[in-house]
């Protein structure tokens, strides 16, 4: 945690430190203070009149059907998109990984996503599925699939998914090939020698052995999507139609800024602090159980 | 690969270029929209192959926006993204490396404290506690302008810790033959861990300047002046136009603009960027 050999001096470490902790203490902790006292307080919309409510913002959040919704929302978008992102970019890396050639062109042409903007992102998917003009709504129009997510959302919440899937698959590409690339070789040639064919190897032994990455994948997946979607939702969907798309990251948002509920976005805001929180212990944990692995 | 298997190979190479072509389709489809006239925007289905507005349509946007809703000209846009995230990069680094020195190699009352105080900000992004942020940032006149855009996204207990598991894998023998010799600590950082952390500060450049240049929801409460719009949040009010339809060529020419410089960085700095990005989320 320390060096044998430090330096002395008082004055130069506090002023090393300075900068860090004041933009911490002015932007994380003075603000994560005033949602934890805004969560139990109720002001009106003139913002005149305040007063103690202890938790009846958080049982006005939770008794909230529309809330409900929104958790169920994204609770789904959050795990198809994993499982459609880990999926894909699992199976690709494995091709990557087997080819010999023209491995570092497939590799560059697959990482690029990462750099886009999630609000890029959406924008770009939504112009292809755009029920007057899109390219695939075309295609889908002419298969016979009534397409229009301006007013269908089941089909606003799988374009917002697939698009945040489309995003996260780099993301997940190269952290599973550096996976793979660690692997060490004599045991894949051992169970070739053994008589094992590609298949077998896969589940038998390479799979097991990406295990470690594929959790700590899952757990930042999960992270990623839950908070940076913001920006898919609100140039895709605004959240709708209705409330269709409406995850909690933009309900946050939405209920603060545009409702004007204080007392009920800082609630919410607290909740998500606990969620927040409650990943990194997990992640911490299981990382903690990786070094003894 | 293990054994010889012609076939595997036609299958790996066929599934890589299938993937390919579907993560490269919306950027294809965004591209050639941007290079064809507005009145090619109107009849179904949008166009596959380029046309010839390329450079009328992008030389549009950079200088006057779209032009529908008041709209700030793209260029000032990409000014702004570039400002903001290269002080963000810059920002995050300069302060990270300078705070994990002091807690690595310097003992003094509180360090476990200011770790602490540091470390449990690393996963609570801006997103869940917009509002206050937001509050504190207007109680302190910082709406509109720079200093609002980055100076609340530079803290970062990421970079810290990145630098502080770095700097305890530095052999002790480099700080000791550093005092035998006289060298006091500011002589010892700025000539030996800086010149060390070198490939480190790279590979967390690049990782955050996309971080920086991706930022979509703090510029679109800080900035409500068209000075200070961002090309990344600038493109949400031409999607999402009132009683019309957005002007698809030159929304999607702002697009390839907005996305081109982070995926340049990213393309060019291949090895550091992936070198970053593992071990920043490790």
């Amino acid at each position: 945690m320390i060096k044998r050999a430090t330096f002395g001096g008082m004055a130069l470490p506090y002023a090393l430190l300075l900068p860090q902790v004041a933009i911490t203490l002015v932007f994380f902790f003075w603000p994560a203070g005033e949602a934890l006292v805004q969560s139990v307080l109720l002001q009106d919309a003139a913002g005149l009149n305040v007063r103690l409510v202890w938790f009846d913002n958080f049982e006005r959040v939770f008794s909230d059907p529309y809330y409900l919704t929104s958790l169920r929302i994204t609770a789904i978008f959050t795990f198809a998109s994993c499982i459609i992102a880990m999926a894909s970019a699992l199976l690709l890396a494995v091709m990557a990984d087997r080819v010999i050639r023209g491995a570092g062109a497939y590799k560059t042409l697959l990482i690029w996503p990462y750099a886009v903007a999630p609000a890029l992102a959406g924008v770009l998917w939504g112009f292809m599925f755009n029920p007057t003009i899109g390219v695939i709504a075309y295609v889908l129009d002419a298969l016979g699939v009534k397409w229009n997510y301006y007013v269908d959302g089941d089909q606003a919440l799988l374009l917002v998914t697939i698009a945040a899937a489309w995003k996260q698959v780099s993301y997940n590409f190269i952290f599973f090939l550096a996976g793979l690339q660690s692997i060490p070789r004599s045991v894949i040639e051992a169970a070739a020698i053994d008589g094992a064919g590609p298949t077998k190897r896969f589940w038998t032994i390479i799979f097991p052995l990406l295990s470690p990455t594929t959790f700590f994948l899952l757990v930042l997946n999960l992270v990623h999507l839950f908070f940076d979607s913001f920006g898919i939702v609100h140039a895709l969907t605004q959240g709708g139609p209705g409330r269709a798309t409406e995850i909690l990251v933009f309900r946050v948002w939405s209920d603060g800024f545009r409702g004007q509920d204080y007392g009920g976005s800082a609630a919410q805001s607290v909740v998500l602090m606990a969620v927040v929180i409650a990943l990194t212990v997990l992640q911490f944990r299981y990382i903690e159980r990786r070094v003894h692995y | 690969m293990v054994e010889n298997r012609p076939w595997g190979n036609v299958f790996s190479h066929a599934t890589l270029i299938v993937g390919i072509g579907i993560i490269c389709l919306p950027l294809w489809i965004a591209f050639v929209a941007s290079t064809h006239p507005v009145d090619r925007m109107f009849h179904a289905p949008a166009p596959l192959w380029p046309g010839t507005h390329l450079v009328e349509n992008y030389l549009a946007v950079l200088r006057s926006g779209i032009g529908q809703s008041a709209n700030a000209p793209v260029g000032t846009m990409l000014i702004n993204s570039l400002i903001m995230a290269l002080a963000i990069a810059v920002g995050k680094i300069a302060i990270s490396i300078i705070s994990a020195y002091a807690i690595v190699y310097f003992r003094f009352p509180f360090r476990m404290g200011f770790f602490w105080l540091i470390f449990v900000t690393l996963m609570l992004p801006v997103e869940v506690r917009i509002l206050p942020t937001y509050e504190v940032i207007a109680s302190l006149g910082m709406l509109n302008s720079y200093a609002g855009l980055t100076v609340p996204l530079i803290a970062s207990a990421t970079a810290t810790f990145l630098f502080r598991q770095f700097f305890l894998t530095v052999p002790e023998e480099l700080a000791e033959a550093a005092r035998i010799d006289g060298a006091g600590p500011v002589r010892f950082f700025k000539d030996i861990l800086l010149p060390l952390s070198r490939t480190n500060i790279a590979a967390l450049f690049v990782i955050q300047f996309i971080y920086g240049w991706n930022q979509y929801l703090w510029p679109l409460i800080v900035s409500t002046d068209e000075r200070y719009y961002t090309v990344v949040m600038g493109i949400s009010r031409m999607v999402n136009v009132v009683d019309a339809a957005p002007t698809w060529n030159l929304v999607m020419a702002t697009a390839v603009l907005g996305l081109i410089p982070p995926v340049i960085v990213v393309l060019l700095m291949q090895h550091l960027f992936v070198k970053g990005l593992v071990e920043s989320e490790k």
